[in-house]
């Protein structure tokens, strides 16, 4: 049932009887042992220690992504932003799941919705203009949004209607995907959720002449609002 | 001179002298690097992480067996079906029986390069199942019947007037030309696709051996929606592929993105930890990992060339390649282009069929320089290259070298040589550029230098007397 | 400090100036030069053509030619790289590899001696016109040399030097490969051609004849009025 495994597996012992020189970058040779991971920060881009140098970061880098970010004081204020952005674009139903923070920001909201948090019909998905969907962890260095299919909804609901819009807690931001990491473990080790998605910035594609287009499968347009 | 020889080499003459492909594609080219250079300087150190990732790599490899398990064990505890597969062969048999077990009819796949290797699409429609390829790049090259041009980007070699035809052609399509419609138009088609279809095929960039993980790096979210809405996921993974654990990842996706896309990050980068657990509304309720080897074992056992494992198939090296640059993706022949093909196609398909891919470089040393994980590249092309003739002499070149060996081993018998060489210069002259010159693969296109007058060591005979 | 020379074939016999431009700087230098008269090759085309065995005896050679030197210094980065970097690993495993280790590390590319073992970036030359350079690929990525013949160059009065654009690319020569594969090569170096012309330059300089010749040979043949010079003839010309 499982194929050639001890075959495969006896090759590679095989193979590895005999040692290897290391290759020498550069000219020079790699580090024995091989770094550990919280040394990865010392050559990795450079992060803000403080929220405010964080989220100027993920600011930054949503621009340049072409992704919306708002911060608002509230949650009351979230509902209303995305009251706007549901009359422009006029939204008539959304995807979303229960969450604490989506509650509170969704019971000012008065868009029909359809929740993915058990299951739901895959047409009704499909038709809908928008998802709003909490996530598990903001990430500055990248601008990234960490979404799981444990508290976020599913798989999904984060890619298939065209415009994602993510509500998060100023707590949930992170410095970068080492701490992201740390966040996922703490929460989830032993029985890690089967999807976690790193997404950063609307989907997007240069398979046409090298020329960015986005909205090539995922969603077209990224929206995340920082309450807090 | 194998078949493959000969088809390379009409192949790669004729894309050498189209002078628009080769414009065009600089010109990609140039757009990647800028990119790629603005995010390198981001890093701290780009120089010390690629070191670090190299380590990373190298410790794996040389662990191989005790990652692998680690990495199995911890996935099948998740409920994945782990199937590990010997040669291309016994996958492509795993993967059409997992299908017929499903009667799934309609498979949608995103962009895997094993699965080009294996030759799993065609297989997959031999046997009457509908195969769509979901990534914008694949998809196009499928409807033009042609394989990828390049391992990252599938479709850089075309036009968006040819990308108009195909779609006109093929899905009759609205003649459009610009690049959002015609990405509308595949993405509209897709859509429907990823919703009926009964089974995802995707590739796998890392496996995460500390928590059975794989993990998917994409810009068009198709992987993503490929493995959250077919009821089956298979997922072809060569067994080179392991991290150590989610917090390598930290590391190696934004240097898989910057030297192989010219981004920070790609647009989804997911773990996937098997089929949909309980209480997950959605995503596949099966998950298949097919574990390849097909000749990466061979890889492993030639401890010189060992760290060529450690490849994450960025494509970097292809893009720096000049000769990639000049002859395009399509003349290599073979699933793997550019210098890393060069460097493993021997091993995995056969030395002396595809001996000539290592000859065919200038050994300028580029795609070692870029290498993220630090493969030693154009060093392993000079000991295929040895072990070709070591295997196969060349007829031709020993002769040629054995005459070349006496010269240089005897300064008496060079200099007489040289001498020789000089004084016929003239008759090489009169039959220059033509059938019966043998210095013709040069002259055709360049002049020859002279022989001087005097050679440096009648000038300082002359002036030296005494030595 | 005794100065043993290594002079590659080719500049031997097709561009003797370039030896005797060295020759010129190092002696104004204040140096004293030697050549023995025994060498030949370094045997890299055999190397590059997988025939180890035939470059061993070749190479083997050259150990012998220079056994007795303090330091060799050539004008070439790709015989340079053969002999530093390659020696070592071709006689891997033999009798002779001490040999070639020590020989590997006296060996130096001519601008590189002169500016990191000298300690000279200045030598008083002068050179009217505007250049631009070529990086010979074996002497930039296997022996590192990217910085050192632009200082000497920097300091050469009269000289006008624009950089390449795209830069460190591969001219295409590589040795064996230009015949092996013709059109390849000839397509790379028409682009080398191109970029070239576009800087407007009425020379091209580089470390490696060998380069030269392979874009100076298409130069040529498209009627391009381009002149290449070695670094050491830039260096030499009016001293």
């Amino acid at each position: 049932m499982n194929g050639s495994r001890e075959k495969i597996l006896g090759c590679i012992r095989e193979a590895l009887k005999t040692a290897a020189h290391p290759p020498e970058p550069g000219g020079k040779p790699l580090p024995s042992p091989a770094p550990a991971p919280p040394q990865f920060r010392q050559w990795l881009p450079r992060v803000g220690e403080s929220f405010e140098e964080q989220c100027q970061l993920f600011a930054s880098n949503a621009a340049m992504l072409r992704a919306v970010f708002e911060r608002v004081p509230s949650a009351a204020a979230a509902a209303e932003k995305i009251n706007q952005i549901a009359r422009a674009e006029q939204w008539e139903k959304i995807a979303t799941h229960r969450h604490p923070l989506l509650d509170e920001v969704l019971q000012r909201v008065e868009v029909a919705r359809l929740y993915t948090d058990n299951k739901y019909a895959l047409e009704e998905l499909e038709a809908c203009p928008a998802a709003v969907t909490a996530c598990e962890a903001l990430v500055a260095q990248t601008g990234s949004v960490l979404v799981s299919s444990h508290a976020c909804g599913g798989r999904a609901v984060s890619i298939l209607p065209p415009h994602h819009l993510v509500v998060a807690s100023a707590s949930q931001m992170a410095p970068d995907l080492l701490s992201a990491f740390a966040i996922v473990r703490q929460k989830y080790e032993g029985h890690y959720p089967s999807m976690l998605s790193f997404i950063t910035g609307p989907s997007r594609t240069g398979d046409i002449e090298r020329i960015l287009v986005l909205g090539a499968h995922g969603p077209k347009q990224l929206t995340i609002i920082l309450v807090g | 001179m194998s078949t493959s020889a000969q088809i390379f080499r009409q192949n790669a003459t004729r894309w050498a002298g189209d002078v628009e492909h080769r414009h065009r594609i600089e010109k990609a080219l140039r757009g990647y690097e800028i990119k790629r250079d603005e995010y390198k300087g981001r890093f701290q150190s780009w120089a010390e992480a690629r070191r670090a990732a190299a380590a990373v790599k190298f410790e794996v490899i040389n662990h191989l067996d005790k990652y692998l398990e680690q990495f199995v064990k911890n996935i099948e505890a998740r409920g994945a079906k782990v199937f590990w597969a010997s040669d291309a062969r016994e996958a492509r048999e795993y993967i059409l029986q997992v299908a017929r077990d499903n009667k799934a009819q309609f498979i949608i796949k995103s962009k895997s390069m094993t699965t080009e290797e294996i030759h799993l699409n065609e297989a997959l429609q031999e046997a009457g199942f509908e195969v769509f390829e979901s990534d914008l790049g694949e998809f196009i090259v499928q409807l033009r019947e042609e394989p990828p041009y390049h391992i990252v980007f599938p479709a850089m070699h075309l036009t968006r007037g040819q990308i108009s035809d195909v779609f006109q052609k093929k899905l009759q399509a609205e003649p459009v030309q610009d690049p959002e419609a015609l990405t509308m138009i595949a993405r509209r088609l897709m859509r429907q696709k990823f919703c009926r279809a009964d089974m995802g095929i995707s590739g796998v960039n890392f496996g995460v051996a500390e928590t059975g993980m794989i993990s998917i790096t994409e810009n068009e979210g198709n992987a993503r929606l490929t493995t959250a809405l077919p009821r089956i996921h298979v997922a072809v993974m060569g067994i080179e592929k392991l991290v150590r654990s989610m917090d390598d990842l930290a590391l190696f996706l934004p240097m898989l993105a910057t030297a192989g896309a010219g981004q920070h990050l790609t647009c989804y980068n997911t773990l996937y930890g098997g089929p949909r657990l309980a209480g997950e509304s959605d995503g596949p309720v099966q998950f298949h990992l097919v574990l390849l080897d097909n000749g990466r074992t061979r890889i492993l056992a030639d401890s010189e060339q060992r760290d060529a494992l450690h490849c994450i198939r960025c494509g970097a090296c292809l893009n720096v390649c000049p000769i990639f640059r000049n002859i395009g993706g399509h003349a290599y022949g073979v699933t793997y282009q550019g210098p890393i093909g060069s460097v493993i196609t021997p091993h995995l398909r056969g030395l002396l069929e595809y001996k000539h891919l290592p000859f065919a470089s200038s050994l300028c040393g580029a795609c070692t320089e870029t290498c993220p994980v630090g493969i030693d590249l154009a060093h392993h092309l000079l000991q295929n290259r040895r072990n070709a003739v070591a295997q196969k002499p060349p007829l031709l070149d020993k002769i040629l070298f054995f005459g070349f060996k006496l010269l240089m081993k005897k300064p008496w018998l060079y200099r007489f040589g040289m001498g020789m060489a000089r004084l016929l210069q003239p008759l090489h002259e009169l039959i220059k550029g033509t059938a019966l010159d043998p210095m013709r693969p040069w002259t055709k296109t360049r002049q020859t230098p002279k022989f001087a007058r005097k050679s440096f060591r009648a000038w300082w005979q002359a002036r030296n007397p005494q030595s | 400090m005794k100065i043993t020379l290594f002079i590659p074939c080719f500049i031997d016999q097709f561009y003797p100036e370039v030896g005797v431009s060295v020759v010129k700087v190092l002696e104004k230098l204040g140096h004293e030069v030697e050549y023995p008269a025994g060498q030949t090759c370094c045997g890299q085309p055999a190397f590059n053509s997988g025939l180890w065995a035939e470059a061993r005896e070749v190479a083997a050679h050259a150990l012998d030619v220079f056994e007795g030197a303090d330091v060799i210094v050539t004008p070439s980065g790709s015989c340079g790289a053969m002999m530093r970097v390659f020696y070592p690993k071709l006689f891997e495993g033999t009798p002779r590899h001490q040999q070639a280790c020590r020989l590997a590390a006296k060996v130096y590319e001519f601008s590189e001696f002169l500016v990191k073992k000298l300690g000279v970036t200045d030598i008083g030359a002068s050179f009217s016109g505007r250049a631009t350079f070529h990086d010979g690929c074996h002497g930039l990525r296997e022996m590192g040399i990217r910085d050192e013949p632009r200082q000497l160059l920097k300091n050469v009065r009269g000289l006008e030097l624009v950089e390449l654009d795209p830069p460190e690319v591969c001219c295409g020569f590589g040795g064996t490969f230009a015949v092996k594969y013709p059109m390849i090569s000839s397509a790379m170096g028409e682009s080398k051609c191109e970029a070239v012309v576009a800087t407007g330059a009425d020379y091209l300089i580089s470390l490696d004849s060998s380069c030269l010749m392979h874009i100076q040979g298409l130069l040529e043949k498209q009627g391009r009025k381009v002149r290449c010079l070695h670094l050491a003839e830039v260096l030499a010309a009016n001293l």
